[in-house]
């Protein structure tokens, strides 16, 4: 056994002009039916990098790992990644960002934890090897508030019920949004589904009918179907309604059914649908390989993700070796993803505004709203009361 | 262990209650803890540190559920719950309070073996599947209550980050000094557990699990010896979670789930219940397994695959062998590793004469 972890670890013999990028990845755990999606996203971007010779004289490698959402296994991963000399880390899940940002801070590794971790791992000055890299719950949260002010034609502040499942990450934004409920005076009630969240009747009841609120926000993991329908079945329309980046994808949508959730808000960290020139370039090079478009992504909420998450590895890579030369180490790619300003590949993502400060990117996110059995964009990039955000990253809480 | 026990007399009493009172163990303990302590750091890549180091912790969890299960026979699927209470215990006195780790790590023992007797009283009245479910709600209440207890901080991400601990001034940070950290503890823990067998409260541990009523019968207050079941199972499930937190410099309930007090449960099924050298083969096999079957199924999918398609089939692939590997391993010894390990020293023992 320890003959073959010798020879798996340093059988991987990098060539000189060849980066290998660290992905972790859940295929086979709890939240397998995400990271199936993501991660060919991400393997996907990365080969069209390498086809499209954007970094000439040198490719991207992607070496993934699957960790089945287990932290010793999450941790085994590290490891190995780091034996085989990668020059970032892309992490997947929340409790293995959590356990592995202190290592990376150790051994001087780039991670990037998009949708996952904490909103306070955003300072870059308390995690400096840490960047989430993707809207955080606080941003998400900022920008959905702004998106309803922005929408709201009524001449008294709206009534807003903030709707979660019961868990760190959905109690995470209730800081934010109580603050802005104090900054601009709309009536706010937070209602909690306690796991398994499959149930909410009691929840939907009182916001629909005893608090009668003009906006819902919703932060769903996977109980996003059961929720659309019952808000539809109480009749609360789902133009006034507004889910989280995990409350928006097409599976939601089916589970509800796409006529339910018609009308629906979503905020998204990437482009949504496969008409952009970067998913047509995919389906081309897939073509011309002989091969059917990858059947990944048709759930391109999530494809669409890997993707650009694995475009802000390899702008980091191709910036750091721009300016260094061939001969990189994992801290100068720290240091040139801290110099990211504006980059969006061609605006499929955010505009990424990286500081040393802010390892969030400036928060960016778009609401995309569900119509007729899609998705249609409802707003360009947008940052919500960053001033707010901001002021809760520095203090850490 | 490889034992033989013809031509060893003992001629004193203290001979007679060594924990090994043959020659041949003894040597093989000593060489093996050679291995362990000066061969395995000297030649281990820093890689291979950081998965022994993971072994390591996890063979010490094992074995505390052992105990509870496999020597007293009161299951338990709430050993995780207990691993977050001494996890957050120590983080919370260490990193908050300012107190020494050591002071820390024995604190989240203590405060995980109360919890855990509290959790034990129901034994007394319920048994088997019914006390199992009672376990069930000790780690969702635990979990809960990690969350939602307003004196326990951490932030809404419900993460306590703390500076690794360091002894006389070198502070643990190489995967190298954690692994003579863990090590060290690990051999504590397995001592503890051999040598708690050969006292009474031991043997009135296994009296009660082989046929309760007639412990009670011969004099064995049956609630008490539970109740210290509990306890001692917790305090090693609470010094686990205290070395997962030192060892990652964080204190986070998500590791310490539903699905990790399973598997936990797994680790000793197929290690053998009832049996120290079991625990640590139990731990090793199922965290190892899907490690070793990444790496080799990566290696030979590499030969002919691009790392996008290897990544999506050597999980599923993965996956299927694991599960048909433990099935395999049980159906081959129901009784676990230990009693396949036993087969080949018992075979040995008489070797090369078994017929004499």
């Amino acid at each position: 056994m320890t003959l073959l972890l010798v020879a798996g670890v340093f059988g991987t013999n990098a060539s000189a002009n060849e980066y290998t990028i660290g992905l972790m990845c859940d295929r086979s755990g709890v939240t397998g039916t995400i990271g199936n999606l993501i991660c060919p996203g991400f393997h996907d971007y990365i080969r069209l990098f390498n086809k499209q010779n954007r970094l000439p004289g040198h490719t991207l490698k992607v070496m993934e790992i699957d960790h089945g959402y287990n932290v010793p296994r999450g941790v085994e991963a590290y490891e190995r990644f780091k034996a085989a000399g990668v020059m970032t880390i892309a992490l997947y899940g929340t409790p293995h960002t959590v356990a592995l940002t202190p290592k990376l801070s150790e051994d001087h590794i780039l991670g990037t934890s998009p949708g996952f971790g904490s909103a306070a791992g955003a300072n870059g000055e308390r995690f400096p090897y840490l960047f989430p890299a993707a809207a955080s719950y606080w941003s998400q949260v900022a920008s959905a508030v702004q998106f309803i002010q922005n929408n709201w034609k009524g001449s008294t502040q709206p009534k807003i019920a903030y709707i979660y499942y019961d868990n760190p990450a959905g109690r995470e934004p209730l800081t934010i949004i109580g603050d802005l409920q104090k900054q601009l005076g709309f009536e706010l009630q937070t209602y909690a589904v306690p796991a398994p969240g499959i149930e909410m009747r009691p929840q939907v009841l009182d916001i629909t009918r005893k608090f009668k609120a003009d906006w819902v926000v919703a932060h769903f993991f996977g109980q996003t179907g059961v929720a659309l329908k019952e808000f539809s079945r109480m009749g609360h329309p789902r133009e006034q309604m507004i889910g989280l980046v995990w409350a928006g994808g097409e599976s939601d949508m089916k589970v509800a059914g796409w006529d339910k959730a018609d009308g629906y808000y979503t905020v998204q960290m990437a482009h949504v649908g496969k008409d952009h020139p970067v998913n047509q370039e995919i389906v081309a090079m897939y073509k011309a390989e002989g091969k059917a478009p990858p059947e990944e992504m048709e759930l391109s909420v999530y494809y669409n993700r890997g993707v650009s998450w694995a475009a802000l590895h390899s702008e980091a890579i191709r910036a750091t070796v721009e300016s260094k030369g061939p001969n990189i180490t994992p801290a100068d790619v720290k240091n040139a993803m801290e110099r990211i300003n504006g980059y969006s590949e061609r605006n499929f993502m955010p505009p990424f505004k990286m500081s040393p400060q802010d390892h969030e990117g400036g928060g960016y996110v778009r609401i995309f709203q569900v119509h007729d059995g899609g998705f249609r964009a409802a707003s360009d990039w947008m940052q919500g009361y960053r001033d707010v955000v901001m002021k809760h990253v520095v203090s850490g809480e | 262990m490889l034992n033989r026990e013809t031509a060893t007399f003992k001629r004193t009493y203290a001979e007679d209650m060594a924990l090994y009172p043959a020659p041949l163990p003894r040597y093989t303990i000593l060489v093996l803890l050679f291995l362990f302590f000066v061969v395995v750091p000297l030649v281990s890549s820093e890689y291979t540190l950081g998965v022994a180091n993971l072994l390591g912790i996890a063979s010490f969890g094992a074995l505390g559920l052992n105990l509870l299960v496999g020597y007293t026979g009161q299951i338990s699927i709430g050993h995780a719950a207990f691993m977050s209470v001494g996890a957050y215990t120590s983080a919370m006195l260490v990193s908050i309070m300012g107190l020494h780790w050591g002071l820390g790590m024995i604190a989240g023992g203590a405060a995980a073996a109360f919890l855990g007797m509290l959790v034990g009283i129901p034994s007394l009245r319920i048994k088997g599947l019914y006390l199992a479910i009672s376990t069930l709600a000790a780690q969702l209440i635990i979990e809960w209550g990690i969350n939602h207890l307003p004196f326990i901080p951490g932030g809404a991400g419900g993460s306590i980050y703390m500076d690794k601990p360091s002894i006389f001034g070198f502070q643990l940070k190489t995967n190298l000094s954690f692994y003579y950290f863990i090590y060290v503890v690990l051999v504590i823990g397995i001592v503890f557990a051999l040598n708690l067998f050969r006292t009474h409260l031991g043997r009135s541990m296994i009296a009660v699990r082989d046929r309760d009523i007639a412990a009670e019968i011969i004099g064995i207050n049956i609630f008490k010896v539970k109740l210290t079941a509990f306890g001692i199972a917790s305090f090693y499930a609470g010094i686990t979670g205290v070395l997962y937190t030192y060892y990652f410099g964080v204190a986070n309930y998500e590791a310490f789930t539903l699905v990790v007090s399973i598997q936990f449960l797994a680790m000793i099924i197929i290690g053998g219940l009832g049996s120290v050298l079991g625990s640590v083969f139990g731990a090793v096999f199922i965290s190892l397994l899907p490690i070793v079957l990444d790496i080799f199924l990566r290696r030979v999918g590499g030969e002919f695959m691009e790392e996008s398609q290897i990544a999506a089939i050597t999980t599923q692939i993965q996956l299927m062998l694991y599960g048909g590997l433990i099935m395999l391993f049980l159906v081959v010894e129901p009784d676990g590793l230990r009693k396949l390990w036993r087969n080949i020293t018992d075979y040995f023992k008489v070797w090369p004469f078994p017929y004499l």
